[in-house]
């Protein structure tokens, strides 16, 4: 054979391959579009955990009913209570009620918080340089109320701060509190990269097996294996259509943060494309080498469900802080990709980082991706087994 | 032939909307009989059968199954008949023992009862040694005489058997064939289920449902000799040809 | 030339423990309608899968269309149509999409061989733009079939094509068949159905993973030694046992309508001896007559003679 000629033969072959393919993304596209579970689990499941974990879970407050009881109306306490209303966190009702009146108004549950200054507050200050306060917060609803506590705590030593210079003395006033959670104030912005991770991995991954896996069930894989058409070529066209979808549903996640949950993206949006592109890369080289050790659809999904979302929740450092967890733990942690993720997404997001602040993160993500997309096709069999 | 009838069915129907699934359906089997009910996918069959067997509600008509009324005595009929499908009878990962026991069990059976008559089933079955081995283990012919046998271990009036001999091999067939006729013999109803024609020649009796409707009802003989063929695989072909109907 | 070569072929499973094909060899000619006859578990779809280059064997050679299933794999796979047994098409594309996706995955494209379907797809054609799910058996298989032959395969491999299908589309599936036959394509075809084997030109009788025997379906019969009787009587169940019981009967098994019953002895009054013997039970309405053995008959004395 002439160079020519093999040249034109592989021309020819190329061409088909490119019409296979998408032939094939078009099949796969139809599919997905008339599968309404796959449609439901692929956007309805974003939308669903980030209202949860954004709205539900939170610990974000706003306009908070706070009473007010300032038994010593000095300077001082007026200055603190401007600070208060200054701040969107709360409505201020500034009753002079008793401490029995607040108490009732906790049970009753018409109050939320309240914050009393004892009679002596300024008299304390200015003599001894110390003075105490009181919060109350309601603790039936823990979250929103550590949050309360901070959010006046962060005022109050705020102000602490603003008084000591001009003052010259070291004052210090003491809440009957202590910091106890979530040091930069905002809660559901800590979520975000967290269940962005978790979607990503869930939606990439269980959706690629399951695609395959329902081919070798219907018995449509061994009509491709039969065919011309490439065996790898069969995962990199199911691969496509998945990671288009991804990223349309990676786009409405962050719409819903900013737009529903007004989180504010510091860093490059386009940065955060790119890595997300890359991670969903991995998960889909995940998914891909998931279908290949199973055989059945449910397999498929309870690997993908359980063997992922569980290690996700947990390693991944967005629901329980890993600085707590035992050596072991830690470890594992750093084999996870959606661990990596998580940490680039909070750095470009909430941090405003730019690339050199994330390429660590992002050539270890590189490396697993490589690793898990070789071991995958590498091991699709050509045969059945 | 004992001319008692264990399942009587009046104009019996049943409705999806406007879409007739049964369409008033007639008909009588007797005891010990072996009746085939025959129909292509889609016929009605199925739904047919699962008002028999108790598990729905006809919309209209009216119908017993051993002497039981299938509006009101679902419960009764449950207790009163056997079933066995090709695709599913015995569980796999559980022993040939396991699961009589379990079956016994479902059907109320005491403990005793359940020893007494496990240890003869096994002992005419022939397998004692393996009494202990996994159903998985066993060769498909033996699978399904287990099976067979496990639907009328509470000894029911009537058996339904779902396309029961669909695949297996000739002589196995046969073998199968023969604890039917036994089971027949000794006053147990058979119906039959099935779209393959060949399992059709061995019911005393056929029934052929096309679109809703029982068609045809005779002997394979007279069938045949009604539509001057010489196979039923003729007699369903000349009848469900003209369906309208068809589906999984 | 033969279109398909089976050479001394094994296949165990489970690390040899379960052998699936026991030493097959068999040939297909050019242009033939064969048929691998046998139940489930005989060994059928392992064939196919070897010859589709699905699965490697553990011994023997084979060849399809004159290429090696190991050396030439990816030339079997551009030449072969295969319609798998549990093959059922993508539910949730239409009919139309279906095909089109086949022949492009093949490299082809529907109006490049549609004289080749054109007759099967004529009957689904008004069903175009169904969804695959919401069609029949029947035209699911022609469907199928379509797919198959969308690249005017040289040889077509059809696994059980016709099982679970009613009796109707059988027929017309069988028809098919022998129309493509004469457009010169080789079938090999499986089945479990006794009777389908009359439809083949040759077949190859299947059990347990052996051939027990490979002719022409008449040969297959007229090789059967015994004369063979049909008989029953009110109680089938009764004269099946006292048949069997009784010293001159060879064999005596249920068979649809009536009992299949041979003879030890070549007997010249074999239908009075078996007269007598129902009439000495009591039996009543004696029907006993001489009878052509089928296929299937074949293959349960074939069974019985491999043990």
């Amino acid at each position: 054979m002439t160079f020519f000629t093999s040249w034109h033969v592989e021309r020819a072959d190329q061409q088909i391959n490119m019409k296979q393919l998408l032939a094939f993304t078009k099949k796969e596209f139809y599919q997905v579009i008339r599968d309404k579970r796959t449609l439901l689990i692929m956007f309805g499941l974003p939308i669903v955990q980030i209202i949860l974990f954004g709205f539900a879970l939170t610990s974000e407050v706003k306009n908070v009913h706070l009473i007010i009881s300032d038994n010593s109306k000095d300077v001082n306490t007026l200055q603190i209570i401007n600070k208060i209303k200054a701040s969107s966190y709360f409505s201020v009702d500034e009753s002079v009620m008793g401490y029995a009146d607040i108490e009732e108004a906790f049970k009753q549950g018409t109050v939320k918080s309240a914050l009393i200054f004892p009679s002596d507050f300024a008299k304390d200050l200015v003599h001894s340089g110390k003075a105490q306060v009181q919060i109350i917060a309601d603790g039936s609803d823990p979250n929103t109320a550590k949050t309360i506590v901070n959010y006046l705590t962060a005022i109050i030593n705020d102000y602490q701060a603003q008084l000591s210079p001009t003052v010259g003395l070291p004052y210090k006033i003491i809440p009957e509190t202590r910091m106890l959670y979530n040091e930069e104030g905002n809660g559901s912005l800590n979520f975000i990269p967290g269940v962005m991770a978790l979607i990503l991995m869930i939606v990439c991954t269980a959706l690629t097996s399951v695609s395959v896996v329902k081919e070798k069930e219907l018995g449509t894989m061994e009509i491709l294996l039969v065919s011309p058409f490439k065996p790898f070529m069969v995962l990199i066209s199911k691969a496509i259509p998945y990671l288009a979808l991804s990223i349309a549903n990676f786009t409405v996640i962050i719409l819903l943060s900013v737009y529903a949950l007004d989180v504010e993206i510091k860093g490059s949006i386009l940065l955060l494309f790119m890595e997300s592109i890359l991670f969903i890369i991995t998960c889909l080289s995940l998914g891909l080498l998931i279908s290949n050790v199973t055989a059945s659809q449910q397999t498929a999904l309870l690997i993908s469900m359980m063997g992922l979302q569980i290690p996700t929740l947990i390693f991944t450092g967005f629901m329980f802080p890993l600085e707590n967890m035992p050596w072991i733990f830690q470890a594992i942690s750093k084999i996870i990709p959606a661990h990596w993720y998580y940490l680039i997404v909070k750095s470009v997001m909430l941090k405003g980082l730019g690339f050199e602040g994330v390429w660590k993160e992002t050539l270890i993500l590189i490396g697993m991706t490589v690793v898990l997309l070789t071991v995958a096709l590498k091991n699709f069999k050509i045969r059945l087994s | 032939m004992d001319e008692e009838k264990v399942i009587t069915c009046k104009s019996l129907s049943k409705k999806f909307g406007d879409f007739y699934a049964v369409n008033e359906i007639t008909f009588d089997v007797n005891k010990g009989e072996i009746f085939g009910f025959l129909g292509a996918n889609g016929a009605g069959k199925t739904t047919a059968m699962r008002m028999l067997c108790g598990l729905s509600f006809p919309s209209s008509g009216e119908a017993t199954v051993a002497g039981f009324d299938v509006y009101k005595q679902q419960e009764f009929i449950k207790k009163n008949i056997g079933y066995m499908s090709q695709k599913f009878s015995l569980y796999e990962n559980l022993s040939i023992l396991e699961n009589i026991e379990f079956f016994g069990g479902v059907y109320g059976l005491d403990r005793k009862e359940i020893k007494e008559r496990s240890g003869l089933l096994i002992q005419t079955l022939g397998l004692e040694k393996e009494a202990k081995k996994m159903v998985g283990e066993l060769p498909l012919g033996w699978k399904q005489k287990l099976a067979f046998s496990v639907a009328i271990f509470h000894r029911p009036k009537i058996v339904f058997l779902d396309e029961p001999t669909g695949g297996v091999d000739p002589v196995t067939r046969r073998q199968f064939w023969d604890m039917i006729y036994e089971a027949a013999a000794t006053g147990i109803t058979i119906f039959v289920t099935t779209h393959y024609m060949d399992e059709a020649e061995y019911c005393n009796r056929i029934s052929i449902m096309v679109d809703g409707k029982v068609e045809a009802l005779d002997s394979p003989s007279n069938l045949k000799s009604k539509f001057s063929v010489h196979s039923m695989d003729d007699v369903f072909y000349q009848l469900a040809r003209g369906a309208s109907r068809s589906a999984d | 030339m033969n279109a398909v070569t089976v050479k001394n072929i094994t296949k165990t499973y489970d690390k040899g423990k379960v052998l699936a094909v026991d030493n097959i060899s068999f040939e297909v000619k050019e242009g033939e309608l064969f048929g691998l006859i046998g139940p489930d578990g005989a060994g059928k779809t392992s064939i196919f899968r070897i010859l589709t280059t699905l699965l490697l064997a553990d011994k023997g050679e084979a060849s399809v269309a004159g290429f090696d299933v190991i050396k030439d794999y990816q030339s079997i796979r551009n030449n072969v149509g295969y319609m798998p047994g549990k093959f059922s098409l993508y539910q949730d594309l239409t009919v139309a999409e279906n095909l089109s996706f086949f022949a492009t995955v093949f490299g082809t494209t529907i109006e490049a061989n549609y004289d080749l379907i054109k007759d099967i797809y004529d009957q689904i054609k008004p069903f175009s733009n169904r969804r695959a799910g919401k069609l029949s058996g029947g035209m699911k298989q022609k469907l199928a079939l379509c797919c198959a032959l969308i690249h005017k395969p040289l040889v077509l491999l059809l696994d059980e094509p016709t099982t679970g299908v009613d009796v109707v589309s059988r027929k017309e599936f069988w028809e098919m068949l022998k129309t493509l036959k004469k457009q010169g394509i080789t079938i090999l075809v499986s089945t479990p159905y006794m009777d389908e084997a009359n439809l083949c030109e040759r077949i190859a009788l299947l059990q347990k993973g052996k051939i027990m025997s490979v002719d022409t379906p008449e040969n297959i019969i007229k090789a059967f030694p015994y004369t063979l009787y049909g008989a029953k009587s009110d109680q089938i169940y009764k004269l099946l046992n006292d048949l069997r019981l009784n010293g001159q009967v060879e064999s005596c098994y249920a068979f649809g309508e009536f009992l299949h019953v041979t003879l030890k002895e070549k007997q010249e009054n074999g239908k009075k001896i078996l007269r007598v013997i129902a009439e000495q039970n009591g039996h009543s309405n004696i029907w006993i007559e001489e009878i052509k053995p089928g296929i299937e008959d074949s293959f349960i004395l074939l069974s019985g003679e491999q043990g």
